[in-house]
């Protein structure tokens, strides 16, 4: 199988402190890492491969120059290749916009690498949080999709993807070529071996930087090619007043949230 | 694709019995102050199979004009079948607005359609309200794990749409039922549907919950320290005041509950008039899951759990000794 993921580097939002003066971000010091459900996709085709050898990985990220560490993390997990995709005239863009580019710069890597059975992405990225630059790019380059998926296995033709449902789970089956997005599955991925993990240090990147498709029409990337605007951000508003209960006992603490749950009609 | 409506449409994503799922209905509300100004209709748009509860119900909770379109094709979601379905729809009668609710299937159909439409598309909303200089909708959503709240605008293109969180809004109050229903003969071919449900793996017998639908949640996270308290400390409180037992992914992850009950990024989101959140630390992917509950109560024993920061009222404690001993107040209080 020939496997493209599409992987962004995000800063983890879990270590994302607020300035309680100025309400905004700090983002100084917060790493930037491999979005994780991206490395849930890298997982799922890093077992494909594991059970049929021949097939082959590569991952592509679109961001500013130093999203190559990001490359390099998959190469040293499990990925064959990698392409960064970068430029100023990509700023700026919305999903629409990021979707479009990305989905024209596969096809260039596809001249290269050969046409795709499989384009796995995450199920979103946890900055941007939207979900949605999965489904777009299937739909530019008019692929069958799955979301939610949890792990998936090549079959005669396609895949089946265990993907998580509202009521459990569902086994969908899909024709090849297809988008599949990844959620955290129960399992844990794999780590990079210190082998790998040398030889991605030396791997070099392709970059598609601006203009490298001339058929990309600018009325559908950067800024002024996306459709939704930020029009202003703020941090959301802290909770006041929350009252703490610490009584002598446990027991005590109890009695005083029954009552205060029942005054207050809450329950 | 310009608009040939002011009118704003809510889609109303059905059950496989044909009932709607409950955030359809929440979105009426919103979507009724919206459409009044944008001076259009409130038009509902029901896709599924036998789907006459959905359209009764559209019209009880308020909207103008129903839409709808009906066959086997789309008694389940697939997203080739209902991408087609609400394409033809928006080409043909050409809303200026159009808001999903963001369900799974809801964040499947969203972006895919969107981009068919080559417009534009705000996730995962939780406020929403018309910019009175532009007339446009200003959508407002989280982003960056909650972290960070956006204002975000369509200018340019139509429809503008935008996907929005279950449980924030409440259903509008229920009223006559004065809806125009028109009901359009569109119909998926088997071969354009390019997904094949293979199987379904429901939960156990007894692992369902619908914790969307709930009004009270008790939920439970590594604190709870096995399987047992779920049942036998969690599920009496539930009973008793008419809630269902939730989780967090660590006590999902450790096989303590099924993932039905999950609650976060990656499990439900939720908005119940009451959440109790027990032995659970308050990360983000947890909280984004259920800030927007009415009330939140959390019982964990290190006063510096994050949970804290958002409860409204926080015990400092064991659950294992509050959790019993408020169940035994509450049956005392409510004798
Ligand atoms: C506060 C804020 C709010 C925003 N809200 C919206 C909004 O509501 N609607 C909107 O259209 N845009 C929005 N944007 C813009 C959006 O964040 C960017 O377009 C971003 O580049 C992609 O969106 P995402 O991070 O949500 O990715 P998601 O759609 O969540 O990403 C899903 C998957 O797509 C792949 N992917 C995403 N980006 C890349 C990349 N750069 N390279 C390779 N693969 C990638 C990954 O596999 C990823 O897991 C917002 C931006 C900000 C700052
Ligand atoms: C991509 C991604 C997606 C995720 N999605 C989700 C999601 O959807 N939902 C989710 O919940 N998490 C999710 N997580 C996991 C999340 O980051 C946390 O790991 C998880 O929420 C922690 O669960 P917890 O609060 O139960 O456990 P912990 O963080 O371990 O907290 C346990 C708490 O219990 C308290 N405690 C212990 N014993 C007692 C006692 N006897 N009485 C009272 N208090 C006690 C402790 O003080 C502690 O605060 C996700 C993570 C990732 C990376």
């Amino acid at each position: 199988m020939n496997i493209l993921v599409c992987v962004k580097q995000v800063p983890d939002t879990t270590q994302i402190k607020i300035d309680p003066v100025k309400h905004t971000l700090i983002r100084e010091g917060v790493p930037a890492i491999l979005n994780p459900f991206d490395g849930y996709a890298l997982e799922a085709a890093a077992r494909i491969k594991d059970k049929d050898p021949s097939t082959k990985i590569t991952v592509v990220t679109m961001g500013p120059p130093q999203a190559v560490a990001v490359l390099k993390e998959c190469v040293a997990i499990a990925a064959d290749k990698g392409y960064l995709v970068t430029g100023r005239t990509f700023g700026g863009s919305d999903t629409l916009a990021t979707s479009y580019i990305l989905s024209h710069a596969i096809k260039q890597i596809a001249e290269k690498e050969g046409a795709f059975d499989a384009i796995f992405c995450g199920k979103q990225a946890i900055d941007g949080d939207t979900a949605q630059v999965g489904p777009e790019i299937a739909e530019w380059l008019g692929l069958p999709q799955v979301t939610y998926g949890l792990e998936c296995e090549a079959v005669e033709g396609g895949l089946k993807v265990k993907k998580e449902a509202e009521d459990g789970v569902q086994i969908i089956g899909i024709k090849c070529p297809c988008l599949v997005t990844f959620t955290k599955p129960a399992f844990d991925p794999r780590y990079p071996t210190i082998k790998r993990k040398l030889a991605a240090n030396r791997a070099k990147f392709e970059q598609l930087g601006d203009g490298f498709d001339p058929e990309m029409d600018p009325a559908y990337y950067g800024l002024n090619g996306s459709p939704t605007h930020v029009k202003k951000s703020f941090t959301p508003p802290v909770k006041q007043g929350g009252i703490k209960i610490k009584e002598e006992t446990g027991a005590d603490s109890a009695a005083k949230l029954a009552k205060i749950l029942v005054d207050n009609n809450i329950i | 694709m310009e608009a040939k409506t002011k009118d704003l449409w809510v889609f109303i994503e059905t059950n496989e019995d044909g009932s709607p799922k409950k955030v359809g209905l929440e979105l009426l509300n919103p979507g009724r102050d919206l459409a009044t100004k944008q001076g259009g209709k409130l038009v509902a748009v029901v896709v599924g199979n036998n789907v006459a509860d959905a359209v009764e119900q559209a019209g009880i909770y308020g909207a103008d004009q129903v839409i709808v379109i009906e066959g086997p094709e789309f008694e389940k979601y697939t997203t080739d079948a209902y991408v087609m379905a609400l394409y033809y729809l928006v080409e043909k009668y050409g809303p200026t607005t159009v808001m999903i609710g963001a369900t799974p299937n809801g964040r499947d159909l969203g972006p895919r359609f969107s981009c068919r439409l080559k417009t534009g598309l705000t996730a995962d909303c939780t406020s929403l309200d018309i910019d009175e200089e532009t007339g446009n909708v200003a959508w407002t959503r989280p982003a960056f794990g909650g972290n960070l709240m956006a204002t975000i605008m369509c200018p340019d293109h139509r429809p503008q749409c935008g996907t929005v969180r279950p449980g924030v809004f409440k259903k509008p109050a229920a009223g006559e039922n004065k809806a125009e229903v028109i009901k359009e003969d569109f119909h998926v071919a088997p071969e354009d549907i390019r997904t094949c449900l293979l199987e379904v793996i429901k939960e156990a017998a007894g692992e369902t919950v619908d914790l969307e639908g709930a009004d009270i949640i008790v939920s439970g996270g590594r604190g709870m320290g096995g399987p047992d308290g779920f049942k036998t400390t969690l599920k009496p409180l539930a009973d008793l005041i008419g809630g269902v037992v939730g989780a967090s992914r660590a006590a999902v992850d450790s096989g303590w509950i099924g993932h039905a009950h999950q609650v976060g990024q990656t499990g439900k989101t939720v908005g119940p008039k009451l959440y109790i959140a027990c032995g659970i630390s308050g990360a983000i992917q947890h909280v984004a899951g259920m800030s927007s509950s009415d009330c939140i109560v959390a019982i964990n024993k290190d006063e510096d759990a994050s949970i804290f920061n958002i409860a409204d009222y926080g015990v400092i404690g064991d659950l294992y000794e509050v959790v019993p001993a408020l169940t035994e107040e509450i049956k005392k209080l409510k004798a």
